[in-house]
């Protein structure tokens, strides 16, 4: 192991360490942190600079087999007939399996059998990369033989890929069954619109009639993938018994053992599964894909299986964002107030019902004050892979095309863009344009805070455009488990159930050490799997340091409990008159004020006569994550002769509630604004006329690499969540939301044109150019 | 038919058998239990596979592992001396400069072998140097700052 | 009586209207009467419906008290990355 010196020393003084801004603190009593707010290092570090953590692909079996996947190369076909029977004779396959190895256990729950379907094609295969049969062989050359010898016998159907093209009236039928949600009266014809959603309040049509400035727009975002650097991994062994074991990747062990134990109809409790350390996930490892297939694969061969995704499968077959396409309407009085906004949200969905519009319609004016507002959603069904979550799902689509209106409007009034926002901010007591009144937030602050920043009077450059532009994100809690247990030395082991994707072992051990009043290095915090806790729900949706601090808080206390009786027990007095404090129970009261504290380490010792083990357990919902907003602002520098931009200068500006870890928080906002800068200027699914993915690799499908970027500035606010016991606000997603627009405001800044289509690649940024210099 | 290769892998000798078509990547961490390289893309784009080879910085993916007869080849297992991390592991911790981490072995060698060959980088040389590492989850600021802090450890 | 706001996707379900009352004093008991009383309402709910209570969103916990004269809606039960 390393020496002290190299690890043991908390953080403390990073060259872009600032610490964070408190707005007020009105409701929380607690604000004396000690651990709280420290920057230590992070329990599972060491092994993650030495090469020994163990991710999805680092861990094998005995005996175990390797998993491969035969996909279809058609954007959509009938499956007419599958014949594996070769494949099965060759020396070295163990088990094929197809559709048919994995008969409905779902019981009608439709969203259960769209992922049965989504994981193994059944009849059709609905996009380019839809699994459709798969090998389990003794060595990955013998698998790729036998992938060769499955004769897949297909009828090649209609397809459409394009979001606009999906929804017009003789669109190929994605689904022949799907009749429209949410329409009055009921259709009676198919069509690709799976669902229409519909918020606001006030009377959007009166409210325009009161604007002086109108601005009407129609944006559009390709689809983008999560891009996490570590591909689907995991190892599964079923056994005759009906028991199994699953080693994965992903961001909810608990939630994947849920759903495979249903898809392959075994019992939940006999399925343990195991998170491996997660190679990012961003949303893209909330969704079971080859972990059922893998586990049919091994109980068909009675053998472990491996499964390891390549990356063009990654690309191909695993969950992306929503393409979109978004019409946008706003009205404002010339005193710069909103009269009115109205927005129609467009979000593909692949070939199965989802819920993308509807996030979008609900985020998209979420950071305003508005007295008419609507929004209106389609769920659009399209042949590609089936949409999943990634980072504040939908909101960096909506807030692109609203916070590009915003801004010209705001330009066409001839009022700064801060202070029309400010103008229009939401605050507590607002209701949202999703429903509900606000409690306390944070959107008002940041803008304030973006207003003040050095960064908004720092001189630009040629070519250079300075924007800004706001986010907003729910944020959520969801069932958390957390057990703590006090070893006979009194050094804590802090079990938790949310999978741990950026340092949350580090900041929810800082949550109990301050609860239990002891060092951060005497608690140590791991991931258990799902036989040694309840149910958790996945790390997402910013819940992870949320929620399982808080069950851990309450962990704490309830462990506290134990440890004064325990204390009582020691001294023989009753336990009323023994309280907790830095650590120690103190006897109090006239009689006992003079025993002398006894700690953690002396009353564990001790537990072995005093009532045995010490722990504390605590089940939890996690609700009232509150809600999360930011200000970024950008700095871009655009090539007119390439159209190529850069990032020179960025800032985040976003309320954390209580920063538990500030340098992991500062990571959170610094990732996000990365995620959406590779959004914004690069990347892109490109789809072929043949309905197949053109660019499912790292070298055409292009993220943001180091050189791309500049150092990205961090203000971490901290407006208290009255709903956790600290006042800790999830911080994990609302920082992807705000770059596309306030990069698109920078452009526009510089060369007054206003980018309509991301990502603003230099082709499209060129021709924009072109179109400007032309009018 | 298996290839017969004898090598040297962070200063141990090593020899493995392994298919003619296989990377050596494949090798590290299929046949020698090396795993702390890791399989991003297969193809050259991501660097998570990152090892030096004499003194370079290579994609293990993109090596044959009969390729690597007679060569010198560090992984980021052989980064540490003993119980003693090497600057840029503890500099990568101070900075929080990993997430999920799946990407910091790569960054790690990456790092290692560009201050071997410019001790005093500019921000700017350290950006482009490592321009063949993807990272998903920092968005470099924290990486940045870890190699330059590294760099002035090492410079002393 | 609690009123209780439905977002638009559930509108249909209750004939287009925006609210709805509904004797209820837990979440448990609004959402057994909703698909008493609009059927159409109950996949909505087997997929997952939230439920604001004076601003903070529940979207789990079925138990919650719907307190005498607290705002209630109705919300797709979120999904995160
Ligand atoms: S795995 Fe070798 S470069 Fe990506
Ligand atoms: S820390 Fe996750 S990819 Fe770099």
């Amino acid at each position: 192991m390393a020496s002290e010196s190299t690890m043991a020393h908390p953080f403390e003084d990073a060259p872009n360490h600032v610490t964070p801004t408190v707005i007020h603190d009105p409701i929380l009593s607690k604000t004396d942190f000690r651990s709280v707010g420290t920057r230590p290092l992070r329990p599972d570090g060491l092994d993650k600079v030495t090469g020994r953590a163990r991710y999805g692909a680092d861990f094998n079996m005995p005996g175990q087999l390797v998993g491969l996947v035969l996909r279809s190369p058609h954007a959509h076909a009938k499956i007419k007939k599958i014949d594996t029977s070769k494949a099965e004779k060759l020396p070295g396959v163990k088990a094929v399996v197809t559709a048919a190895d994995l008969p409905d256990h779902t019981g009608g729950d439709q969203s259960m059998y769209d992922i049965l379907e989504n994981c193994m094609a059944r009849g059709v295969a609905k996009y380019d990369g839809h699994a459709v049969a798969a090998v389990a062989a003794v060595d990955a050359p013998t698998a790729r033989k036998a992938l060769k010898l499955i004769k897949v016998d297909y009828e090649v159907l209609p397809h459409v890929t394009d979001v606009d093209e999906a929804v017009k009236p003789n669109a190929p039928l994605v689904n022949p069954r799907m009749l429209t949600e949410g329409v009055e009266p009921k259709p009676k014809k198919a069509s690709n619109i799976a669902k229409r959603t519909e918020f606001g309040h006030g009377d959007v049509d009166a409210g325009f009639k009161e604007a002086d400035v109108i601005v009407t727009r129609s944006f559009r975002t390709e689809q983008t993938h999560q891009g996490y650097i570590e591909p689907h991994a995991c190892v599964a062994s079923v056994s005759p018994d009906g028991t199994g074991e699953l080693w994965v990747c992903t961001q909810g062990h608990f939630v994947y053992r849920n759903h495979c134990a249903m898809l392959l109809g075994m019992d939940v409790s006999k399925l343990r599964v195991t998170s491996s350390e997660i190679g990012g996930g961003f949303g893209g490892k909330t969704h079971v894909w080859a972990e059922p297939v893998a586990l049919a694969l091994s109980r068909k061969a009675n053998r472990p299986v491996k499964v390891t995704m390549t990356r063009e499968e990654v690309f191909r077959a695993s969950g992306p964002t929503s393409a979109s396409s978004i019409d946008v309407k706003i009205g404002a009085r010339k005193d710069g107030a909103i009269v009115a906004a109205d927005a129609t949200l467009r979000f593909t969905c692949g070939p199965y019902y989802g819920m993308w519009a509807e996030l979008g319609s609900m985020t998209a004016f979420a950071c305003y004050d508005l007295k008419n507002v609507r929004t209106v959603g389609y769920e659009v069904l399209v042949n590609r892979p089936k949409t999943a979550a990634y980072r504040a799902p939908s909101a960096p689509m909506a807030a692109f095309a609203v916070e590009s209106v915003m801004d010209e409007l705001a330009h066409k009034i001839g009022m700064n863009a801060v202070d029309f926002r400010i103008k229009n901010a939401a605050k507590q007591g607002t209701r949202a344009s999703y429903g509900p009144v606000y409690g306390p937030i944070g959107i008002g602050a940041t803008l304030e805070a973006a207003k003040k920043h050095p960064h908004m009077k720092a001189p630009l450059g040629k070519n250079q455009g300075r924007g800004m532009a706001c986010g907003f994100w729910f944020n959520f809690g969801g069932q958390t488990c957390t057990d703590i247990n006090v070893g006979p030395d009194g050094s804590v082991t802090l079990t938790v159930g949310t999978v741990d994707v950026g340092g949350s072992r580090a900041s929810i051990a800082l949550c109990v050490a301050e609860e239990l009043g002891v060092p951060y290095e005497q608690v140590k915090c791991i991931v258990a799997d799902t036989g040694t806790l309840g149910h958790n729900d996945m790390t997402d949706g910013s819940r992870g340091t949320f929620s399982s601090s808080m069950a851990g808080i309450f962990a704490a206390r309830n462990a506290i409990t134990v440890l004064r009786e325990r204390a009582a027990r020691m001294w023989e007095i009753p336990v009323e008159h023994v309280t907790w404090e830095d650590g120690h129970a103190k006897a109090v009261g006239e009689k006992y004020g003079n025993l002398a504290p006894l700690s953690l380490k002396e009353i564990a010792a001790a537990a072995g006569n005093t009532g045995g083990p010490i722990a504390g357990h605590s089940e939890i919902v996690a609700d009232g994550a509150g809600v999360s907003f930011a200000t970024h602002i950008a700095d871009v520098e655009v090539d007119p002769e390439t159209g190529r931009s850069k990032i020179v200068r960025y800032t985040v500006i976003q309320d954390a509630g209580k920063a538990v870890h500030p340098a992991y928080v500062e990571g959170q906002y610094q990732g996000g604004a990365a995620q959406g800068i590779g959004w914004a200027l690069n990347e892109e699914y490109i789809y072929g006329k043949d309905g197949r993915l053109q660019n499912p690799g790292f070298l055409d499908y292009r993220i943001p690499v180091c050189s791309d970027l500049p150092m990205i500035d961090t203000q971490i606010l901290e407006i208290p969540n009255p709903n956790h016991p600290y006042g800790v606000r999830g911080v994990g997603e609302t920082s992807i939301v705000p770059p596309l627009a306030a990069i698109a405001n920078a452009m526009s800044n510089a060369f007054g044109v206003r980018m309509t289509h991301v990502p603003m690649s230099p082709p499209r940024v060129l021709k924009a150019l072109e179109a400007a210099k032309k009018a | 038919m298996a290839v017969l290769v004898s090598t040297a892998i962070n200063g141990d000798t090593v020899e493995f058998a392994c298919d003619p078509h296989e990377s050596l990547l494949d090798v590290l961490r299929n046949r020698l239990g090396l795993s702390g390289a890791k399989e991003g893309c297969g193809t050259g784009d991501c660097g998570a596979c990152s090892v030096q080879v004499d003194g370079r910085v290579v994609c293990a993916c993109l090596m044959l592992g009969v390729e690597a007869e007679g060569r010198d080849i560090e992984t980021v297992e052989g980064m540490s001396h003993g119980t003693e991390l090497h600057p840029l592991q503890s500099k990568f911790l101070e900075h929080a400069a990993l997430q999920c981490g799946v990407c910091t072995p790569g960054f790690l060698m990456a790092a290692k072998a560009l201050l071997e060959h410019n001790p005093d980088p500019t921000e700017e040389e350290i950006r482009f140097g490592l321009a063949g590492n993807l990272c998903r989850c920092t968005g470099y600021d924290k990486i940045v700052r870890a190699v330059q802090d590294a760099a002035k450890v090492m410079r002393g | 009586m609690a009123e209780i706001h439905l977002w638009g996707a559930l509108r249909p379900a209750a004939g287009g209207a925006s609210t709805v009352s509904v004797d209820a004093k837990t979440i448990r008991e609004l959402f057994r009467k909703l698909e008493e009383t609009y059927p159409g309402m109950a996949p909505h709910i087997a997929r997952g419906v939230a439920v604001s209570i004076d601003g903070r969103i529940y979207r789990d916990d079925w138990g919650r008290d719907l307190p005498e004269g607290s705002e209630i809606y109705l919300l797709p039960r979120i999904q995160g990355g």
